[in-house]
């Protein structure tokens, strides 16, 4: 199925969940948050939290800045 | 008894209680390395942070280096301009940095960077109904100072004038009155560009001083931070201390000459 990861369009396996996204894209999964359409997915559901086809996923991490 | 500063003179802000009134922020320094000198030559115990985008590429590291510091993160909205977008950076950094601090900011427009009060009082008062503890970046203005505090904010956070500017404190009256008024903690944040300012801020009244770019872009960014601790403790003493009424005319210091 088709997602986008902070704006770029990825592919990803069928019933994949936010943890399976970070580590397919090597992303850190330390000080990085995740956001599913909007919503804040809490660190304890990445891994049972399955992704719908177009979803819209967010990570964010602390930059320098302020 | 130090006559440097009193045993006491914690900073309280919510249930977080700090020694230094220097609140640093991140932005702006040339590299870590740099960034990292100016944050021990200023003590500070707050710094803030941004909240953006990861990728493979991007690191940890100024987290790893405020951690390292022992310094408390303060995430910020930057960039937000909406209540929506703030109240949802705000959970995404409680829930990356384990802190239910934040620096509220909303802004209206990237010219100015002004602060939108409207979507500025909507995100606060969700973000207090949310638990936060909500440090919000507003105008100088009393009336909204008072309805952020009424809404439950920790602290209110008055610019001196607009982000990066090095303009100082445009409207020290405007601040005096905020200060007056406030029942909590108000921060000058924003305007600051020498030392001498964030001793006015502290003379004035202001709790605590927040600044980034005065330090973290000027030539001698350490140098300038050393600068702003004393700034900061300077006013903070001389408000305390209770400064001399002005006058019109002279008033000799030394005895009247025998006639």
């Amino acid at each position: 199925m088709r997602i986008k990861v902070n704006g770029e369009p990825r592919s990803v396996a069928d019933g994949a969940t936010v943890a399976d996204v970070l580590t397919a894209l090597g992303l850190p999964s330390t000080g990085v948050a995740v956001a599913v359409d909007g919503e804040v997915v809490r660190r304890a559901d990445w891994s049972v939290s399955e992704l719908d086809d177009g979803a819209a996923v967010e990570v964010l991490t602390a930059v320098q800045g302020g | 008894m130090s006559m440097e500063k009193p045993a006491d003179d914690a900073l309280v802000i919510g249930s977080l209680k700090i020694g230094s009134r220097l609140i640093m922020g991140t932005g702006g320094a040339a590299n870590l390395a740099v960034l990292e000198r100016a944050l021990v030559a200023s003590e500070t115990e707050l710094t803030t942070v941004a909240m953006r985008r990861v990728d493979a590429a991007t690191g940890t590291g100024v987290l790893d280096l405020l951690r390292r510091l022992g310094i408390e993160i303060l995430p910020n909205t930057a960039g937000c301009r909406t209540a929506a977008e703030a109240v949802l950076t705000a959970r995404l950094a409680r829930e990356a940095l384990e802190t239910d601090l934040v620096k509220l900011e909303v802004i209206a427009d990237e010219r100015t960077l002004l602060p939108d009060p409207i979507e500025l009082l909507d995100a606060a008062e969700q973000l207090v109904a949310d638990g936060f503890t909500v440090l919000p970046y507003t105008n100088d203005d009393p009336v909204l100072a008072r309805k952020l505090e009424q809404a439950g904010c920790a602290a209110v956070m008055p610019l001196g004038s607009p982000i990066g500017t090095g303009l100082g404190i445009r409207n020290p009256h405007n601040i005096a009155m905020i200060v007056e008024a406030a029942g909590v903690p108000v921060v000058l944040d924003a305007g600051i560009g020498t030392a001498s300012e964030a001793a006015q801020a502290m003379e004035l009244g202001c709790d605590a001083v927040l600044l980034a770019t005065a330090v973290t872009r000027a030539a001698d960014p350490e140098r300038m931070a050393h600068a702003m601790r004393l700034g900061v403790q300077a006013g903070r003493a001389a408000r305390g201390a209770g400064r001399i009424p002005k006058r019109y005319w002279a008033q000799a210091s030394s005895p009247d000459l025998p006639e």
